[in-house]
């Protein structure tokens, strides 16, 4: 038998699969195909102090092996997702959950997270400095190590639930702004974010998303993600949750290998919506296939040797 | 609720120049209503291709898709036998079951597959809907046959006025009585319609989507009643909540 369980920042939690926010909406959509309890936790969908519409549509874009999407971080606001999302995602799922919250400025981000605090079931926050998607935030905000680390501090300062700091691959140093998160006090990274991207419509030449450029994800980007879990593992002592382009069990491995203590599963779900229900499932035996009897034994073990 | 599967194609023929007729073989349990859409997934592309369904019964489902770009090209390719993985019973479909005595169905282009499958339902409410069918030129034209076959009065109008009334749906709907209308067509031809329309209707849009089943928020919408989901709220709207 074996062990799939993994602490992720003081939290066990029976696997490491985590929908990655946006994709999972607040679970229930999934709770309809499977008993979504399965899963390790989830990342719900970015939260920020209004409520925003987000982007024009088209928000979508195919890519070779992957997805544009600028959807701009679409959600009801944080009073009503306390209000309605939160009591519904209650109902069909009774783990511990990950809050994403998302923001314009530091007060923005205390004032989220503070009012989220308050809600039981919140396991950790996973806070995202780095939606490349918003209008005068977004990737200006998170690609300065100075915000970042102001926004780290504020909302520790407001909780004492883990906090995960969502790190942007738009930079040119990765390991500087997650070295920046644990200096704050970051319990944890989760890495990557989607990469900044575009296509254009040669019949109408102009380019496919309403709002130009668009965040890259699916297989097109796990090999970028696992070179910078690999970087930043090296960097910091603090856990990290791997993303970008993971689509089955073996891909998880890999991130596990790189340095992941837990593996966000994102795009996948929209194209498979059994995706993270097909990985869980699959995990056993592929651990079997590499002689693996618990996973939290392999994390970081391509650093070895 | 929504199932995915794999399904076998029985036939895949070409009905007009670049519109196809797909019949597929599996569960349809997943159907509830005229309307709903089904995500296809194609070898060597990442994102399935939206498709509205236009019939179905116990075991097979039908869908007519026009060539506009490398998923339907790719499926044009296939053949019986080939099997496809989707997802079915997608978006709420059009509802058929209301207090109208004298609907139109109003269908412009690619637009008018879902519309057969919602003529069945109404008449099956013992409705007898009138239907006017847009295209731009005669060669065109496909599925005027099928719905008379339903017994129906059907009004065909083209553009270039190679065949039926020379015009736009609406040049015929303007004529007519009804006391609802159900479309399923492009923007242009929304906007003519709601311009003119007496009544209250149901209009099915489209938008470029992401997963189809409501979870990525690619093709929302503002409406009087609050933000939707294309895919998942709709892909039919009231007239009463649509913001043009």
């Amino acid at each position: 038998m074996v062990n799939t369980k993994v602490d992720l920042c003081g939290i066990q939690i029976d696997n490491p699969i985590i929908p990655a926010s946006g994709t999972f909406g607040f679970g229930y959509e999934f709770a309809y195909n499977y008993d979504i309890n399965m899963l390790g936790t989830f990342s719900f969908k970015g939260t920020t102090k209004d409520p925003r519409f987000g982007n024009p549509t088209p928000r979508i874009a195919e890519t070779p092996s992957g997805m544009l999407n600028s959807v701009g971080l679409q959600n009801p606001g944080v009073d009503k997702v306390i209000s309605e999302e939160l009591p519904r995602l209650k109902s069909c799922f009774k783990k511990p959950v990950m809050a994403n919250v998302s923001g314009f400025s530091v007060e923005d981000y205390a004032y989220t997270c503070e009012k989220l605090d308050a809600e039981e079931q919140i396991g950790w926050f996973e806070i995202n400095v780095s939606c490349p998607n918003v209008h005068g935030g977004g990737l200006a905000f998170g690609t300065d190590p100075k915000n970042v680390a102001a926004v780290t501090k504020a909302v520790k300062k407001i909780t004492n639930k883990p906090v995960i700091i969502k790190l942007s691959p738009n930079v040119t140093d990765i390991t500087e702004i997650a070295k920046t998160c644990e200096a704050e006090g970051a319990d944890g990274v989760s890495l990557i974010n989607t990469l900044l991207g575009m296509r254009i419509n040669p019949k109408t030449r102009k380019p496919i998303l309403a709002n130009t450029f668009g965040g890259l994800s699916g297989p097109a980007v796990f090999p970028v993600a696992l070179r910078m879990i690999y970087q930043v593992y090296n960097a910091v002592n603090i856990p990290i949750i791997g993303m970008g382009g993971v689509s089955t069990a073996e891909d998880v491995i890999e991130m596990m290998l790189a340095g992941a203590t837990a593996v966000e599963v994102g795009a996948a779900n929209l194209v498979d919506p059994f995706a993270c229900k097909n990985i869980i499932e699959d995990l056993p035996k592929v651990m079997e296939k590499y002689k693996i009897n618990s996973l939290s034994e392999i994390i970081g073990g391509a650093h070895n040797g | 609720m929504m199932k995915q599967g794999i399904y076998e194609i029985l036939f895949n023929f070409e009905l007009a120049p670049n519109v196809f007729r797909m019949v597929l073989k599996g569960d349809t349990s997943a159907l509830l209503s005229p309307g709903q859409f089904v995500n296809v997934k194609i070898d060597g592309l990442y994102l399935r291709r939206p498709i509205s369904v236009c019939d179905y019964d116990k075991e097979t489902i039908t869908i007519i898709y026009k060539v506009v770009g490398v998923g339907t090209e790719k499926m044009s390719k296939m053949t019986a036998g080939d099997k496809l993985d989707l997802l079915v019973g997608l978006g709420n479909g059009f509802n058929a079951e209301n207090d109208c005595k004298n609907p139109l169905v109003i269908g412009g282009g690619v637009g008018i597959p879902p519309l057969y499958g919602l003529c069945k339902e109404l008449i099956k409410f013992g409705k007898k809907p009138t239907v006017i069918l847009g295209f731009n030129t005669s060669s065109e034209m496909f599925y005027e046959e099928v719905f008379k076959l339903l017994g129906l009065d059907v009004y065909v109008t083209t553009v270039d006025g190679s065949y039926g009334t020379k015009g736009f749906v609406t040049d015929v709907m303007k004529n007519l009585d009804y006391d609802y209308f159900y479309t399923c067509g492009p923007m242009p031809m929304f906007k003519a319609i709601e311009s003119i329309a007496k009544t209250s209707g149901q209009y099915s849009f489209e938008e470029r989507m992401g997963c189809g089943f409501g979870a990525c928020m690619g093709c929302s919408c503002k409406t009087k009643y609050g933000n939707k989901r294309i895919c998942k709220d709709g892909p039919v709207l009231e007239r009463e909540e649509i913001v043009w």
